[in-house]
């Protein structure tokens, strides 16, 4: 964003307020066609990751889920889609109230005040938009943890508060101008698109919902099948191809800065795909689909935060890693116990916390010049890491204890968890009145 | 008259089939279903963990032929479906008391 990762790479030194120039773009009032059409673009591919998300999760849970699965990712576009231009938007992106918790700037409440605004040679509209899609993302993310077992009305609930909660302040702190953890250190944290606001903290917190829920009924004796593998590989094809929007998009430009985090984001997501594979070839001999595509992901997640600052050679790195450890993860959720039926902390929080964390160690020299220029003396990976540290350590302290409560707000409210009838029946007929498919037995 | 229902594995369908339009079985009725006998069940693996699956998929083959017609029947499927490996399927005979064939209202023989 230009509040984002461009920020990063174009300035050394604090910025408390207002709009930093981007290089190439266009004055204020005159509109840059070159980085609007692409971020245009951007944000339908980032939009287009919610369907992605919906038919990834979707297959991947059993039939009688199906539907309200699906559901979990498609009413985050309508709850946090009126949400975000309401308030979203301006609490995020506001200039800090005092004490910084949030921002507000009242011409963003309602975007009342935005249309005709052109900032840095895109559309206000435009931005404000694009960011509104990964406020749609984020809390969808978390329903990977509590499938098949939870109330829609709980699940809407849940996902408003966490967004006002958890969503909100984090975007504000790590991506808004003048948020506390942007200006940290010599050159802020490093987060591209979203390694700690959206996959650690949704993985976090997808990890405190799947404890305070419990698992579902019969887990893990009974062996819960995926329905239908293919629109999961569709689905993470999908997100594939949408988070290239996600990354590059996130440079809010359309130049060098856009072709790195492109290249970035490619680079990693195939590097971690095919240590899954071999991974599992050399575990199972059998090279599984479901396998792949997590390889995908966690390539993927683990590039979010950094694509903006590594090389090909440190992203082919990421991603192997990713895989890798978020393998391991895996088999730890089966010796714990704990049921992240989905595995949204299992891949987006571990993948995505070894990237910000990691990423310390391969950025670019030239980012480092910068910094060190900023910071007045020579800025090392170390010094980097304590920053990046820093975030880890705040978006997991926020992520943790606001959801714990926003569980017990929603649980003592309106029902978090769902009845034993409703569970077994399943949520599509109990909770939606349908059924996913036509004569397909319901009962796995 | 005889029904004659076949559990086989699905792979072997096309041979069976063939082997019974060789000796005149004008037709059949085959569903999808699940289960296990001394085969018990498989593995599977999803992300990393494996886990037994009981009810294994296997194919029924449902024959309805005169009476006298069945063993040969039974025979030629019993062939036609054996790999010799454990999971090759079971084959039930049961007695028919009535076929009426819906468009017609033919009966018994002449339904088949």
């Amino acid at each position: 964003m230009n509040r984002k990762g461009a920020l990063l790479f174009l300035l050394g030194t604090t910025v408390a307020t207002g709009w930093p120039t981007l290089a190439g773009a266009a004055e204020n009032g005159i509109v840059d066609t070159g980085t609007t059409a692409w971020m245009l673009i951007s944000t339908g591919l980032v939009l287009l990751m919610v369907p992605g998300l919906a038919m990834f999760y979707g297959g991947l849970v059993r039939t009688k889920n199906v539907l309200g699965t699906m559901m979990h990712s498609f009413v985050a576009m309508a709850l946090i889609g009126v949400l975000w231009p309401v308030c979203g938007y301006a609490l995020a992106f506001g200039q800090s109230i005092p004490g910084g918790l949030v921002g507000w700037n009242s011409d963003y409440f309602l975007l009342r005040g935005i249309d005709d605004t052109i900032t840095n040679g895109v559309p206000e509209y435009i931005l404000a938009m694009f960011q509104g899609k990964f406020a749609i993302i984020t809390p969808a993310l978390i329903s990977g943890a509590l499938a098949e077992r939870v109330y829609f009305r709980g699940y809407c609930l849940f996902i408003v508060l966490w967004f006002l909660a958890v969503y909100v302040p984090l975007c504000h702190w790590i991506w808004a101008p003048d948020g506390w953890l942007f200006n940290a250190g010599a050159s802020g944290v490093i987060d591209l698109a979203g390694g700690l606001v959206i996959h650690v903290s949704a993985g976090v917190s997808a990890l405190v919902v799947a404890l305070f829920l419990g698992p579902r009924r019969g887990y893990p004796k009974i062996a819960m099948h995926p329905n239908n593998l293919v629109m999961t590989m569709m689905g993470a094809g999908l997100l594939w191809v949408g988070w290239f929007g996600f990354n590059a998009g996130s440079t809010v430009q359309s130049g060098l800065d856009t072709a790195r985090a492109l290249t970035m984001t490619q680079v990693s997501a195939a590097s971690g795909a095919l240590t899954w594979l071999i991974i599992e070839a050399l575990v199972f001999k059998k090279a599984t689909s479901l396998g792949f595509v997590s390889g995908i992901l966690a390539g993927l997640v683990v590039i979010t935060p950094a694509a903006g600052v590594v090389q090909p050679s440190g992203a082919l790195i990421l991603g192997a890693l990713s895989s890798l450890v978020c393998y391991y993860a895996l088999q730890l959720k089966l010796k714990l116990g704990y049921d992240d039926s989905l595995d949204c902390f299992g891949i987006h929080g571990v993948g995505s916390g070894l990237g910000v964390l990691l990423l310390s160690f391969f950025i670019r020299d030239s980012w480092m010049a910068k910094a060190s220029a900023a910071a007045g003396r020579a800025w090392t990976a170390i010094d980097q890491l304590q920053i990046q540290l820093l975030g880890m350590g705040v978006t997991i302290a926020l992520a943790a204890v606001a959801t714990i409560v926003i569980c017990l707000v929603v649980e003592k409210s309106v029902g978090f968890r769902i009845d034993e009838q409703g569970e077994m029946v399943g949520l599509d007929q109990s909770l939606h009145g349908e059924s996913g498919y036509g004569l397909v037995h319901s009962d796995r | 008259m005889k029904k004659i229902e076949a559990i086989i594995k699905p792979a072997k369908l096309d041979e069976v089939k063939e082997a019974l339009d060789a000796i005149g079985v004008k037709g059949m009725t085959v569903s999808e279903v699940k289960g296990y006998g001394r085969q018990k069940g498989h593995k599977e693996i999803y992300r990393g963990a494996e886990y037994i699956v009981d009810f294994i998929p296997k194919l029924k083959l449902e024959v309805v032929v005169e009476t006298e017609r069945a063993s040969r029947v039974v025979e030629t499927i019993r062939q036609a479906a054996n790999t010799g490996k454990i999971g090759d399927g079971k084959i039930f005979v049961l007695t028919v008391d009535e076929v009426i064939r819906i468009r017609t209202g033919e009966r018994d023989n002449e339904a088949i």
